[in-house]
């Protein structure tokens, strides 16, 4: 890292308090999204565990499930990263930590508001933003106070270069409430049908493309070569792979909605820009493996690299099956089937998560001034985690194929449900796994701090241990 | 690197100049094309035949309506059902005519509510293809009708009078809207394929 400020100043730079808030909130909502989740996959099976409540009823209990995942557990585990990462790479403090205060309380119980709402049956009828209508003007207010609290040390570096992480946060940061207002509000208020699904086809793509995708190439830059303490494989490379995002991803909207009633001529403009995201891809998975090429060993021996492999891995999978779903022959088999359901429970559990977790597992020890509690039960999370994405991953997209062959060739409907059974009880059963392993995960937190109370008893001057 | 770098600033309008662009090309466009090209319809005229006895004038009928539509998008009926016929995978055999952007240009489709998933089939030509009597049954508890069906239950939108479930007015809402969708289509003609008899649509 040639910007990492100096010693002295760590301590006050990164406000730690609010990275731990964030941390912990985030892994509140994964157990929401998780049980949310498993309850939604049993009613597949026909043994939903609440039938005939309303409040619990399935189809809300999955919005709550989109929900928690997206702006619970991933979002509030990347404004975490964001106070800890925008502080060290600048050397300047975010604006005010009391905004920061307010900006968690005010997100965080609006997020709670949402799905109390959801429950409630006041959901907003738009994909990936189901946030109940009343409440977007003040999400909105609250994304735009945090880009401020963000943009404002960022604007203020001096530095000649930025490290590719700040081009990936500042970009994030600006395409963020633009994205927001757009999808949220154009399509609930002002464009009906065919126009609307046009722009909520871009807001389902840039809330994953513009959002997550950048903070989440953003934190594992900065992650991978501190953790390894290796230096970045190339710079340059990394530069292009921005750039290629910022190009390329935006065109991609319109292939949500492909062979819908929306022109034909923006079907496949999506389509092929989609096609050129693969520049993207590449760069920025080769950065990656290669960096951690220059010491293999530490796959083995380190349990954060790992964490980052496999989701690096997990994000070349998914990102060269996006080029193979998105053409028009295969989107004719795979589209309105699990192979959707399967592909992006992949990107943002195997990706995204993936690096997310990496993050805790990196950071949270080091603010409480402790290793982490047991090395054996990360390993058991990782292994859970991991066999239960892959194992969901090939279930889903076999049962994708078998569903778009079967409405294919005319069977009848209720025969390819049938048909979709087993694949529906195994993806229940990974759905149990994944709770297994995020619970080793939660008992190891734990016990971290728990040790970290009885080490803060013992010396009298506590101190995180900066990276 | 250093190369790179030097363009920076030539990069950085660039690509916000690109997110604009596509904002423009591949939202504005298009929604300004269908608008232009496409009427605002009316969602209704008069009440149907099958619904004279649960709605007085056209003005219950359509705030029935549009309750409905609040319902469907309440529960996520649109999370496990499509509104759209693809022309494609043989769909318009399966489920009627192939969608046209000028079909869902009226108020019922803000939000529009196309969907991404099939857990249970399109929708989008769902009037008139069962009767009212099937849509409350498979509404009350799905399984009774179709037994293999894993759509939830929706049970609390009725009420038990002598042991009868009898819909409330929330479920003659839902089922007024399921049995507008796809009435306003023009030339609009059943499905060739006869799914009970399972034999093939005859050959052109």
């Amino acid at each position: 890292m040639n910007q990492s400020p100096q010693t002295t100043e760590a301590k006050t730079l990164v406000d730690y308090q609010i990275v731990t808030w964030h941390f912990l909130a985030s892994i509140l909502y994964i157990f929401v999204a998780i049980l949310a989740g498993l309850s939604f996959s049993l009613q597949f099976l026909q043994k939903y565990p609440f039938p005939g409540v309303e409040l619990l009823s399935p189809g809300r209990i999955r919005m709550v499930h989109t929900q928690a995942v997206a702006f619970g557990w991933l979002a509030n585990g990347f404004f975490a990263v964001l106070y800890y990462v925008v502080p060290k790479l600048t050397g300047n403090r975010v604006l005010h930590t009391t905004l920061s205060r307010i900006v968690f309380f005010a997100y965080n119980g609006l997020v709670l508001g949402a799905v109390a709402l959801i429950l409630l049956g006041h959901a907003q009828g738009l994909e990936w933003a189901e946030t109940p209508a009343v409440l977007d003007p003040f999400i909105a207010i609250g994304v735009v106070l945090l880009v401020i609290n963000l943009m404002v040390p960022i604007i203020k570096t001096r530095a000649s270069k930025m490290y590719v992480s700040l081009w990936y946060i500042s970009a994030a940061l600006i395409w963020t409430p633009i994205v927001y207002v757009l999808g949220n509000f154009l399509p609930q208020y002002f464009f009906a049908g065919t126009s609307g699904a046009t722009i909520s086809s871009m807001y389902i793509h840039d809330l994953v493309g513009l959002f997550v995708t950048p903070l989440g190439i953003a934190s594992v830059y900065y992650l991978l070569p501190v953790v390894m303490k290796k230096p970045l494989y190339s710079h340059a490379l990394s530069i292009i792979g921005f750039w290629g995002l910022a190009f390329f991803y935006p065109l991609n909207s319109a292939h949500h909605y492909l062979f819908s009633p929306i022109p034909m001529w923006t079907q496949y403009a999506s389509i092929v820009a989609s096609i050129g995201v693969h520049v993207v891809v590449y760069t920025v998975v080769f950065n990656l493996f290669a960096t951690i090429a220059s010491d293999w060993t530490q796959l083995a021996t380190n349990h954060v690299v790992r964490w980052i492999f496999f989701g690096t891995l997990a994000y070349l999978i998914t990102c060269v099956q996006c080029a193979v779903q998105v053409t028009l022959s295969a989107q004719s088999i795979i589209h309105f089937t699990d192979w959707v359901v399967g592909h992006s429970h992949f990107v943002l559990f195997g990706v995204f998560s993936f690096w997310v977790t990496a993050w805790m597992y990196y950071l949270l020890p080091r603010i409480w001034g402790v290793p982490i509690y047991s090395e054996s039960l990360a390993r058991w999370h990782f292994w859970m985690q991991t066999l239960a994405i892959s194992i969901m991953q090939i279930d889903l997209l076999s049962a994708g194929l078998v569903q778009g062959m079967m409405w294919k060739s005319l069977s009848p409907f209720i025969d390819s449900v049938a048909a979709s059974m087993p694949f529906w009880w195994v993806r229940t059963f990974t759905g149990i796994m994944i709770l297994v392993g995020e619970v080793c995960f939660l008992i190891n937190i734990y016990l971290t701090w728990q040790d970290s109370r009885v080490t803060k008893q013992n010396s009298l001057t506590p101190q995180p241990i900066g990276a | 690197m250093g190369f790179i770098e030097k363009f920076s600033g030539v990069f950085l309008i660039a690509g916000i100049l690109m997110f604009f662009s596509a904002v423009i090309g591949l939202a504005a466009i298009p929604v300004w094309m269908l608008d232009r090209t496409q009427a605002w319809q009316d969602v209704a005229r008069e009440v149907p035949e099958d619904f004279k006895d649960d709605f007085k004038t056209v003005d219950e009928y359509k705030a029935a309506l549009f309750k409905g539509r609040d319902l469907y998008i309440a529960e996520a009926c649109w999370h496990c059902h499509s509104q759209f016929v693809r022309p494609t995978a043989n769909e318009s055999l399966r489920y009627g005519p192939v969608s046209m952007p000028g079909e869902s240009q009226n108020a019922l489709n803000l939000p529009q509510l196309f969907g991404t998933r099939r857990v249970g089939p399109d929708l989008s030509r769902e009037s008139g293809k069962k009767s009212n009597d099937w849509q409350y049954a498979h509404l009350y508890k799905p399984t009774n009708v179709v037994p293999q069906s894993v759509m939830p239950s929706y049970s609390w939108y009725f009420e038990i009078k002598d042991n009868v479930p009898v819909p409330k007015y929330e479920a003659k809402a839902i089922v007024a809207y399921l049995q507008w969708l796809g009435s306003t289509v023009k030339d609009r003609k059943e499905s060739e394929y006869d799914f009970e008899q399972e034999q093939l649509p005859p050959r052109q």
